[in-house]
Order: C-alpha cells, then structure tokens, then sequence
C-alpha cells in the first residue's frame, strides 16, 4: 500500500488573499536566478497532463542565446472531462497574466501569447480587457512585456504544444519532430517557454507563498496542489482544487454516488482505474496523473460506449500525419466494434490492444501515444463488457 | 573534432557530422532502415514512422529520419520490438491503401509494394478500411492523374509542391481519419495553380499521383496504316531512359532509344534538338531584337530582361503568379510546339504528306509537356500541332511492352528531316543549357567569333546551384551590332519554382539589372522533368547532366546556327528568324490564370 495524503482541498490558486500586482512588483525585484530555483525547489511540474518540472523548462529557455524569445499560455484546454482553465482564466485572469511576466523575466522575454481554445471565444471579449488593463499594471511597474491573445479553431491536437506553435503560425496545427524541443525552439523557432494556465499561476504563486509551503503539500513526485475538474456520475461536479497524492479511494469517497464503478483519470488521454484499484491508486505522477479531468462513471455506465466515445474522439481529433496514430486509432474503432458484433473474435483484443502498445511506442506525438491509456485501461478492466 | 558526434548502431561504432541524423549515421554503416515519407530532396516530415528504430533507454521508439545522432546514442534497428512495430505501421498503411496492385501504373515501381514485400506481410492483421472511405480520383488534367486511394499521406507531394517548388497547388486538407491530401476548395488539379511540373509525381511512393499516359492511343496510331506517325525526342530523355531499361543514372542511350522507336514503329524517329536549335536562332533574334529596340530605338515599349519560354511548367507559374510579366516572356514556343507546328507543315510539304495523316508525338522529360500540347494556341498548323505527349517512363513502358532487349540493341541514327542536330541542342536537358546555347549563337551573330570560353563551355552557366548569375562583356562587335560594343550582357539561370520565384521577386522589385533570364521549372533543368525515371535524387540528377555535357562535347557541331537542317528550312520555308512564317508558326502568347 503506497504512502497516500488523505484528501485535502486547498486555496492557493482562486484565494483573494494575494494581489497579483504585489507579487508581481516584489517577484521582479529579485534575481532571475533566484526565481529559478525557486520554481525547482518547489517541485512544481506542468498541470497540463505530461508533468514536466516547469523550472527546468525556464531554466533551460533562459540558457539559451537569442534575439527573441516567447512565453506562451497553453489555454487551448481541449482534454474532454476537464475545465479548470476556463474557470482560473475566468476568476484570476490577472495571476494566468502574472505568471506569465513573472516567467518573461526570468527568460528574457518581452513578449506573451494565450492561445485560447476555440470554444472558448465568448471568453474573448473579456480577457482581452484585462490584457489591457494588466498592460496597464505592467507600464506602472515599469516593467517591458507584452500578451498578445490568439484564438485556437477547435481542434484538439492544437493543444499539443508544437502543434500548437505550428498553429500560431498561421499554418495546419501538426506536431513537429522533436528535438529540438520548445526551450530550444518553440514558437517561430525561437527559444519558448510554454506553460499550461494553471502552471502559470502556480508559478505566481510559489513566488509568493515560498517553495518551502508548496513543498509541504503533496508527495515527493507530486509537490503542491491541483485544480481538477469533476465530472460524471457525481452529485457534487465542479472544480476543486486539492492536495496531490490522495488515494483514489479517498477521492471517489468524497465525490462518487456511492455506486461508482470506474474513474477515468486524466480524460480521455488518461486512464480508467475500476473499482478494485481505488485504493492502491495515487492520483499523482507516482501513480496516475491527470491533467484535472476525473470523470467518475456508476454502473448504470456502458464502458463499451465509454471506450467508444474515447476512440471516436481519437479518430477524428488526430492530425492524420502519423500512421500509427490516424490509421490506428480507425482501426480501434472498427475493431472494438466488430467484437462486439462477433465479427471479429474475442482474441482480436489482443491484436487491438498490441496496436495500441506499438502506438505508444511509435506516434509522433502525445496524442497517438496516449490513446493507449484508456483504451487499454478500459479492455483489460471490462473485457466482459467489450465482448457482451 | 567538436563537429563530430559517436555513436552505436547496432553495435558498430560510427562517427558522423553534427545535425546528421540517425538514418544518415546507419546508411554510412550500410545498414538499410526502411522509409516513406523520407526523400533526399525534401525537409524531414517524421510522419510516417516506417524508419522507427530502437535507442537504448529509450520506451519509445525514434524516427532515425527526423532524429538527430547524438554523441553516445545506441541504436538498434533490427530488435524484435523494431520489426514488429514496422510490421504494423506497414500493415496499418496497406489497410487504408487501395491496393490494386496488379493492375496499377506503379505496378513494379512502388515503394509500398517493396516495403509490403520486405517487412514479409503474408497475412494482414487489420481489417481493410477502404471500403469505409469515399476516395476520389481526379482524373481531369491532361498531365497528372490523383487518386486518393493509393496515398499513404506521407506528405512527399505537399513538401514538393511548396518547397521545392513554392507552387503549393497541393496541401493538407481535414483531419484524423479524413486527412487527405488535396488542393484549394478540392477543386481538381486542372483548375488551381498547378504547373503540371509532376515534381509531386516523381516522389509519389506509390500510385496515388501519376502522369496520364497515352500509351494506347499511340500504339493505336502506330497501328492505323493510314497515318503517319512522326516521333521527336527531348534532350533530356536519352541521358534518363536507360534508368527505365536497366541501365545506371548517366548512361547515354541515344542510339538505342532511335532503334527502339523505330522498332516500336514509328514511321519516323526524329528529335527535339533540331527545334531546340530552331528555337536559339529564334530567341537569340528575338533577344538581339530587344536589346536593339531599347538600347538604340530607346523604345520604352520593350520589355528587358526577356525570360525563356522553353518550360511548360514555368509559363503556368507565370501565368498565376506574375501575370504582370507575361510580356517579358519570350514569344518562341518551345522546342516539343515548333517541332510540332512544322512536322504538320514543313515536314508534311517535304515528304509529300497529307498533314491530316499525320500523327506528332513527342517523348519528353516532362508532364507539363502534355498540357502544353493541349493548349489551344498550339494548333498554328491547322491540326493539333502535337498529338500525343508521351514521358520519358511511358517509353520505358513502351519499349519493354514490345519485347525489345534494350541492353543489347545496336545504336541506329535519327530520319532526316528534322532529325539532325547540336551539343547546343543536347545541353537544352540541363538548367543552364537554353542560357548556353543561346549565347553561344547570339555572341557570334554579334561578334561573328566564338563565345570566348575554353571549348565553348560556358561554365558560370552550368552546375546546380538554385540561382547562377553570369555576364559576358560583348567585345569586336560588328557593324549590324556596334551598339552593343562593350555592353555586359547580364544573364541568371534559375531551376526549380522556388528559384524562380526568387528571381522574379528581384524583377519586381526593381533590383535586377538583367537582359536574359533562363527558367526551368524543375530541379537540374529538364534532365530532372516530372516524366522523368523515377526515383530522383541530387546525385541521379548530376550525373544525368553529366552525360548531357558529355554528349555535347561528342558532337561535330555544337552552335545551333551551323546546324545544316536548320540553315535549310530558313532557306527553304521560313525566310529568316522572326520572319512572317516564323511568327506564325514559331511564336506564341501567353494568358493571365487565376491566383487560386
């Protein structure tokens, strides 16, 4: 049985006790470095999903020598289950901004980007006049950088981060090969940082409070908190920021119907724990991590029609550049489906869940790489279901 | 060395250049590793993921196309993990491919066929996806057949379409299972910006992109005993064609290509070159013609500098993209619509023949050559000037069809008449070579010497670098051409769209200063066309402009003017360069296109 924290909710991220302005004017008096190590000490890894330490990620962006470079806000929150960014951009836009600054100066750079989801484009209006005014702020503070907000078309693989780059560009949303990587050459390939909304206040936010308090919560691999998006078969849906390193268990506890038979972790690039893992499951990077989405599913619930929504999802939502991932991901579809006519016999599974190994190993990005998540997570768990 | 980087490939030490890649690394080793969607003359996709290999502590798989070496990596390419998750990928292409093999035109020449029969697939693990899919042919140009069924999406033709040639009449339309490969609005080949230069079909690893061969309706042709069919043979075919039939990149294969056309049964086996050498005395006139206008007449009217006309693909491009300039083009039809526009005059007059019975075929390097035929300016001798556009593949096709050991053949001369020509003609295959000739025959008109170069090799004209710029100081003219003393005739050679585009930003903005302009729209000149044999790389197509050098360097008369044949027709039928018959005949006009 892992070391599990019990379930905790905190008030880092939405608190009103912290103006953002003077974090912001105290952040930018201290040494760059400083502010690094900071961010490292604090353990703080990226709340998009792929957990990448974020101090590193400025660390390696200000090591590199270049005329210009970029912090961007990955706000293009596309993972289906989760909308913790909508919220954060909504109630503390300022802090999205602050980070953002924050991250400029300690990289050298003059200038930001929010790449905003598609969907959210009433939401546009909005933060645009608190760009504005946040410009305004910066201007008191005498401090020179710029956040320019772009608009994202729909499409969920723009949420990938060099496709994303790609994207801003003006040009089809496709990953790039990697390396080079972002810090080396991100947007117009230019040395970038690119952070995820909720990363970003966090970064503000550890400025304030200290690394020493962000590291007192959460687990050695999973420091801090996080804002999840809860969803599904739950009577309390919303979003909540918590403690990393509950157990599963303990979660559902607090969130489920009494009746949950599945949670899927991390939405549909993530994992679907069943009941009988509830307790030895850690939702963190030790365990299973999630960008925020927990989608909780009682037995009234198909996990066939779960798993083909997911798949469908795939199918239409990848790039189509790569083979494992376009082809791939049609052939999940039409194979769990012809299972389930008995077209194909049950051993077929196992060919499908094969492709979905050779997927992970082989797609050129996340996207392609993740399908294998759910999709086994789901067949190995349910496999009555997937046949019934 | 700090620019070089050691590593492991399957257990073999290996040091490469810094920015190599792992796929550069395994090849120096000889260790094939599959690809796709790689090509030598294209940016790195990474997208189809055939080239996966193993890197020690590593989960994931890397695409050795798009990764680079690094100092210390250990690569495996040949692991149980790496054949089996090929095996998929391939598997996974073949059940989204329409596979029609045996009755496909890549029958035989096809990178997935290989790939299939490599990675061993007897028995396919999915299940077959293109019932399920509403793939389209777009069969309505002239010169390139696209059919959605046969892509693998690797993307080969969209980097070409917009790199290599900054056309980008192809591109990536939806996404996931839908991506395909299309053009502006899906609308077909024939009605958007496409050149029909069929770059994107020498690089299609499979069927998806093809020229549309007319291999029927010239055998159909061949086989009426009523007609008479004459056939003419591009520079750039007899330095390529033995690639078709057996032979290494580079081997001049002239001789044999006469015996097999004739073989194949052709009533007459005629060449390009002798119009190509019609063309320089034309466009070397009507360059002079130019400068004298300007320089002398100070006739604002003319437009410098003047481009040649010789490329099918190039005139479309122009015709889309610089509208604006149609007039700096020269007026002469290329080498493939004289021959034409004369073969149902001139050569019908000569031999005595009914011009309506007479069948014109022409083998080019090219597919734009088969939408040039087609245009409806090209009937200037009543007919359809030329009939059939056959590629330099489809004789390939043709001539293995008709049983002829093309190894063993004997050589045999070109029919007279229209069948003699020069090493000026010959050099037409290559960038550079139309800017050479040209000179060649204008610096004597003027000067009556020699271009002053050793051996009437203009050097700064030739290689294969994007853009060559070159002058020559004009000196000892004489009394027809004295305003030209002294003058420094400024020229640039480009190939490829992008080149061009290039320099004709330099036009437009106003910063070039020169009088001639040699475009070809393909890399290497013609000797690289779209009918070309495929595959192409660098290093195919030097050493095709290698056997065109040396094939004009074998030849007893190397200046278009002293070509006998073409001092005759001016005699005999068309007066002199420019003449009344000339412009009807010879010359043409161009249209503004479209920008989409």
């Amino acid at each position: 049985m892992p070391d599990t924290k019990k379930l905790q909710r905190v008030d880092l991220i939405f608190t009103e006790e912290c103006s953002y302005k003077d974090v912001l004017q105290n952040t930018l008096k201290r040494p760059k470095d400083e502010i690094v190590q900071e961010i490292l000490d604090s353990g703080l890894r990226g709340r998009g999903g792929a957990g990448f330490p974020t101090g590193l990620k400025w660390k390696f962006t200000a090591q590199e020598e270049s005329d210009e470079k970029f912090v961007v806000c990955n706000a293009d929150e596309g993972e289906p289950g989760t909308f913790k960014d909508r919220e954060i951009l909504t109630r503390v836009p300022f802090k999205v901004f602050g980070g953002m600054a924050v991250c400029g100066y300690v990289i050298g750079s003059k200038q930001g980007y929010m790449y905003l989801r598609g969907e959210y484009e009433y939401l546009k209006e909005d933060i645009q006049k608190r760009i504005d005014e946040f410009h305004k702020t910066l201007d008191e503070l005498g401090f020179d950088f710029r956040i320019q907000l772009l608009m994202g078309c729909g499409a969920y693989i723009c949420g990938e981060e060099s496709a994303l780059f790609e994207s801003m560009e003006g040009k089809r949303g496709e990953p790039r090969n990697k390396p080079p990587y972002p810090t080396q050459e991100g947007f117009r390939r230019k040395p970038t940082v690119i952070n995820n909304v909720e990363t970003l206040v966090y970064s503000l936010m550890i400025c304030n409070v200290g690394s020493q308090k962000f590291q007192e919560l959460g687990t050695a691999d999973s420091r801090g908190s996080k804002v999840f998006s809860v969803s599904g078969d739950t009577p309390i849906p919303g979003i909540y920021e918590l403690e990393l390193g509950m157990s599963l268990a303990e979660f559902v506890e607090e969130f489920g119907d009494g009746d949950t038979k599945s949670v899927q972790v991390g939405g549909a690039a993530g994992f679907c724990v069943p009941r009988k893992k509830f307790n030895d499951t850690i939702i963190g990077f030790e365990g299973v991590p999630t960008g925020g989405s927990m989608m909780l599913f009682n037995s009234s619930r198909s996990m066939y029609n779960v798993l083909k929504n997911y798949v469908e999802f795939f199918r239409e939502e990848s790039c189509g550049q790569c083979t494992p991932c376009r082809v791939g991901c049609q052939q999940l579809l039409k194979g769990i489906e012809a299972v389930k006519k008995g077209e194909k016999p049950t051993t077929y599974l196992k060919t499908l869940l094969k492709l979905t190994e050779v997927m992970k190993v082989t797609a050129k990005c996340g996207l392609g790489q993740s399908v294998a998540n759910s999709f086994s997570s789901i067949v190995d768990n349910f496999k009555e279901e997937m046949i019934y | 060395m700090a620019d070089k980087v050691n590593l492991k490939i399957d257990g073999i030490d290996v040091s490469v250049e810094k920015g190599n890649t792992v796929l550069d690394a395994a090849k120096k080793l000889d260790i094939h590793i599959p690809t796709l969607c790689y090509h030598e003359d294209l940016c790195v996709a990474g997208n189809c993921r055939v080239c996966v290999v193993e890197r020690k502590g590593s989960g994931n798989l890397i695409a050795s196309c798009a990764t680079p070496a690094e100092e210390g990596m250990e690569i495996f390419t040949n692991t149980l993990k790496v054949r089996q998750a090929r095996r998929y990928i391939v598997d996974l292409l073949l059940s989204e491919h329409r596979e029609d093999c045996t009755k496909c035109y890549k029958n035989n020449n096809c990178e997935l066929q290989s790939l299939a029969a490599d990675t061993i697939i007897s028995d396919y693990l999915f299940m077959d996806l293109v019932p399920d899919k509403e793939y389209t042919i777009d069969q309505y140009s002239p010169s390139i057949i696209k059919d959605d069924g046969k892509c693998i999406r690797c993307q080969r033709c969209v980097r070409t379409c917009t790199e290599l040639q900054h056309v980008s009449a192809l591109g990536v339309a939806y996404k996931g299972d839908e991506m395909k490969i299309s053009t502006f609005f899906e609308n077909p080949m024939i009605e958007v910006v496409c050149t029909n230069c069929g770059q994107c079909v020498n690089r299609c690893p499979t069927g998806a992109l093809v020229e549309r061969n007319y291999i029927d309706q010239v055998y159909d042709a061949i086989s009426d005993e009523d007609t008479h069919v004459v056939v003419q043979t591009a520079p750039a075919v007899r330095v390529a064609l033995g690639e078709e039939l057996g032979f290494d990149p580079g081997e001049r294969v002239t001789g044999k290509m006469v015996t097999a056309l004739k073989r194949v049964g052709f009533d007459s086996v005629l060449d390009t070159d002798w119009s190509a050498d019609l063309t320089i005395m034309e466009e070397g006139t009507e360059l002079l013609t130019r400068l004298k206008k300007a320089l002398v007449d100070k006739d604002t009217s003319v437009k410098l500098p003047m481009t040649t006309s010789c490329s099918p693909g190039w005139i479309k491009f122009i015709e889309h993209t610089y509208p604006e300039f149609l007039e700096n083009v020269s007026t002469c039809k290329s080498p493939q619509q004289m021959f034409g526009a004369l073969a149902k005059t001139y050569y019908a007059q000569k031999r005595n023949l009914n011009p309506e019975k007479i069948v014109s075929v022409s083998v080019m390097p090219c597919t734009a050559k088969k939408y040039e035929a087609d245009r409806p300016e090209m009937r200037d001798s009543g007919y359809k000037d030329v009939d059939y556009v056959l590629t330099t593949r489809e004789l390939g096709m043709m001539i293995r069809q008709a049983g002829i050991d093309f190894l063993t053949i004997p050589d045999n001369k070109y029919d007279s008449i229209m069948g003699e020509s020069t090493g000026a003609a010959v050099i037409f295959g290559a960038t550079g070579g139309v800017m050479e000739a040209a000179l060649r025959t204008a610096y004597e008109i003027v000067t009556g010497k020699e271009v002053p170069f050793d051996n009437l090799n203009i050097e700064p004209v030739r290689g294969m670098e994007g853009v060559r710029e070159a002058s020559i100081v004009i000196e000892g003219a004489t009394d027809d051409w004295k305003f030209l003393e002294g003058v420094e005739l400024k020229t640039v050679v480009a190939h490829g769209l992008t080149n061009a585009r290039e320099v004709m930003q330099k036009v437009k903005k106003g910063e070039a200063d020169w009088h001639f302009i040699e475009i070809m729209a393909c890399p290497g000149g013609c000797l690289g066309g779209g009918g070309q044999p495929i595959p192409t790389t660098p290093e195919i197509r030097q050493k095709r402009a290698d056997a065109i050098y040396d094939e004009d360097a074998n030849l007893p008369i190397r200046k278009s003017h002293e070509n006998p044949e073409i001092q005759a027709i001016y005699k005999e039928f068309l007066g002199e360069p420019l003449g009344h018959k000339s412009h009807e005949l010879l010359h043409t006009h161009y249209k503004e296109r479209d920008r989409v």
